[in-house]
């Protein structure tokens, strides 16, 4: 179990809704990995759909609804605090939760989070009424100035956005969770295979957060599935305590008392 | 029973409407195309197509069904449109995005692997632009504006008698061919649409033979050379109904990526930039759904001009012999 914002969730996988090749495929992707938080990107264009909308047609918003699964609504792409505040306000309005994955990009060939505007835009929207789940790096001092600001979630990356290189710093990823052992901590972006989230569970993490990797793959159904696999397998070594790497070799049977060598 | 004693009205003037027309007169049945603006097509999403056919490009997002209704729909464009221009896809890549390329290549078929004396071969304007290259030696294209009223001339000759700006739903017909794409929303309540943005350019600096894709991360391009200077840039591919104008990040992305192609695209001018969406089904693959005395044929998403002559064809061996092919027929009761 765990526990955002005081919700309890089984599922410790989140997954983005992008990219999908339909949205039947996606529906299936989230039935398969049984998630129970899709993120949703809003676009300017979809809220102005929304606000003209008088047919009576099924859009997309429809049909992510339909999933019946928490939605976590995201300012993606926005590259200054204004632009991610007014985005989080209008998803807000449209998904009706006060829930707000916060990316504040500060550099547009890594995608990279701007610390400094996170932090900001996490002040603003906390005092707002906001439930934030920030897009950060492993950085502490950035962290608890996210904390401070009211997050009670950190969403520190794995790697770039959309890069599936994994954890490039495993380092610093664990010194993050063992530095913050109570807050929920999510690997946010990069992971690109199955056992990249089943290190991240390994860690300690919380979840693990991740959209490219299942939507892009040959067969993402299958993919959302052993996701979820993963990240459970990596969650019950975190449990078990997984062996720390040693020096030497130590076989698992003895030999001392061998007494005598298998003769030809 | 002879197929002159069916009235089948066809509504809707896109692409799909008027493959119906064309097929269904030449199958002999008493056709009646309407539509409802004065002046076809170009309220049609298909108005502002990238018309591909590229069965085996598309398979990289789609169902395998489109590569089959796309493979079946090939000849019949051929034998309907002497003017369709089958050079084949060349899909192109940054070098640092050459991953995008294997991923291309695995996820679809009917390709090879081609180095940069091949592309120059191909397209003489890229040479020297790229290292390596997918070409799909089977594939084709056309422009759209051209495809509609070529069809629509061959369809009146076939016998369509042709009723527009009108609205009305007809009921003297025996059947209705509702192919009205994302107006039917009123009756397909599943129907959704996917919002796509164009740009139309012109330069005579530089010239393609076949679409050139161009794989990226975050902006994905093709580029359809059409006729007289011109090259269609497509397409976004946005989760909304709006069919408002072409946005300001869009119009940056599409022309962006259009001069990362080739730094002669720089000084094309801009003839066009449009919008619209594309009627698309949950799964975006295309039905027919029987309801009562009317066919409906929708959900073309963005394979309008890829599946058109197939369905067309579909919807006539129904109304002959009451075939329905599985995973594109619904038949309501």
């Amino acid at each position: 179990m765990v526990e955002f914002y005081g919700q309890k969730l089984d599922s410790r996988l989140l997954m983005g809704t992008a990219m999908y090749p339909s949205p039947d495929i996606l529906q299936k992707a989230v039935k398969a990995s049984k998630a129970q938080i899709v993120t949703v990107s809003l676009r300017r264009e979809a809220a102005r759909q929304q606000s003209n909308q008088q047919q009576s047609g099924q859009g997309f918003w429809e049909l992510i609804r339909a999933l019946d699964v928490r939605v976590l609504p995201n300012t993606a792409g926005c590259k200054s605090v204004k632009e991610a505040v007014t985005t989080a306000q209008m998803a807000r309005e449209m998904f009706e939760t006060k829930w707000i994955k916060l990316e504040v990009i500060a550099n547009d060939d890594t995608l990279q989070p701007d610390l400094f505007g996170l932090v900001e835009a996490a002040q603003i929207l906390s005092k707002d009424g906001f439930e934030v789940f920030p897009y950060t790096t492993e950085d502490l001092g950035a962290a608890d100035r996210l904390l401070e600001a009211g997050c009670k979630v950190l969403m520190p990356w794995g790697a770039p956005i959309g890069s599936a290189r994994g954890l490039n710093n495993p380092y610093a990823l664990e010194t993050m969770r063992n530095y913050f052992p109570d807050i929920p901590l999510v690997v946010d972006a990069g992971i690109g295979a199955p056992s990249h989230a089943a290190k991240a569970m390994e860690m300690g993490y919380d979840a693990v957060l991740l959209n490219t990797a299942i939507a892009k793959a040959g067969d993402p159904v299958t993919m959302a599935k052993a996701f979820a696999d993963a990240i459970d397998a990596g969650r019950a070594a975190f449990k078990a305590g997984v062996m720390e790497p040693r020096n030497m070799a130590s076989p698992s049977t003895p030999v001392a008392g061998t007494p005598f060598f298998k003769l030809d | 029973m002879s197929n002159k004693q069916l009235k089948i009205t066809v509504r809707g003037t896109g692409i799909v409407g008027v493959w119906q027309a064309f097929v269904l007169a030449s199958k002999g049945f008493s056709v009646t195309l309407t539509c409802n603006t004065k002046e076809p097509f170009k309220e049609a999403s298909s108005w502002i197509a990238g018309a591909m056919l590229a069965p085996f490009c598309e398979t990289e997002s789609a169902e395998p069904v489109i590569r089959r209704l796309g493979l079946s729909s090939l000849p019949l464009w051929q034998e309907a449109f002497p003017h369709i221009s089958r050079n084949g896809t060349l899909v192109v890549a940054q070098p640092r995005d050459t991953s995008e390329l294997q991923r291309f290549a695995r996820q679809t078929s009917a390709h090879e692997f081609i180095d940069e004396a091949k592309i120059g071969e191909l397209e003489p304007d890229l040479a020297g632009q790229f290292r390596t290259a997918l070409f799909y030696p089977d594939e084709a294209h056309l422009q759209p504006h051209w495809a509609l009223s070529y069809l629509l001339q061959k369809a009146c000759e076939a016998g369509v008698e042709t009723k527009f700006g009108t609205s009305e739903r007809p009921d003297d017909s025996d059947y209705i061919i509702d192919c009205r794409g994302i107006a039917a929303r009123d009756e397909l309540p599943d129907l959704r649409g996917v919002r796509g943005e164009m740009a139309i350019i012109r330069t005579s600096e530089i010239s393609f033979s076949r679409p050139i894709r161009l794989l990226h991360p975050r902006f994905p391009l093709y580029m359809v050379p059409w006729p007289d200077n011109h090259f269609m840039i497509g397409a976004t591919v946005i989760e909304s109904d709006d069919q408002g104008p072409v946005c300001v990040r869009s119009g940056l992305e599409l022309l962006g990526s259009a001069y990362g192609l080739h730094s002669a695209f720089g000084e094309a001018q801009i003839i066009k930039l449009s919008a619209n969406v594309r009627p698309s089904f949950p799964d975006n693959i295309p039905k027919i759904i029987v309801r009562n005395k009317t066919l409906y044929v929708n959900g073309l998403y963005r394979h309008g001009f890829l599946t058109s002559p197939a369905l067309a064809h579909l919807v006539a061996d129904y109304l002959h012999e009451g075939k329905t092919d599985e995973g594109i027929f619904v038949v309501e009761h």
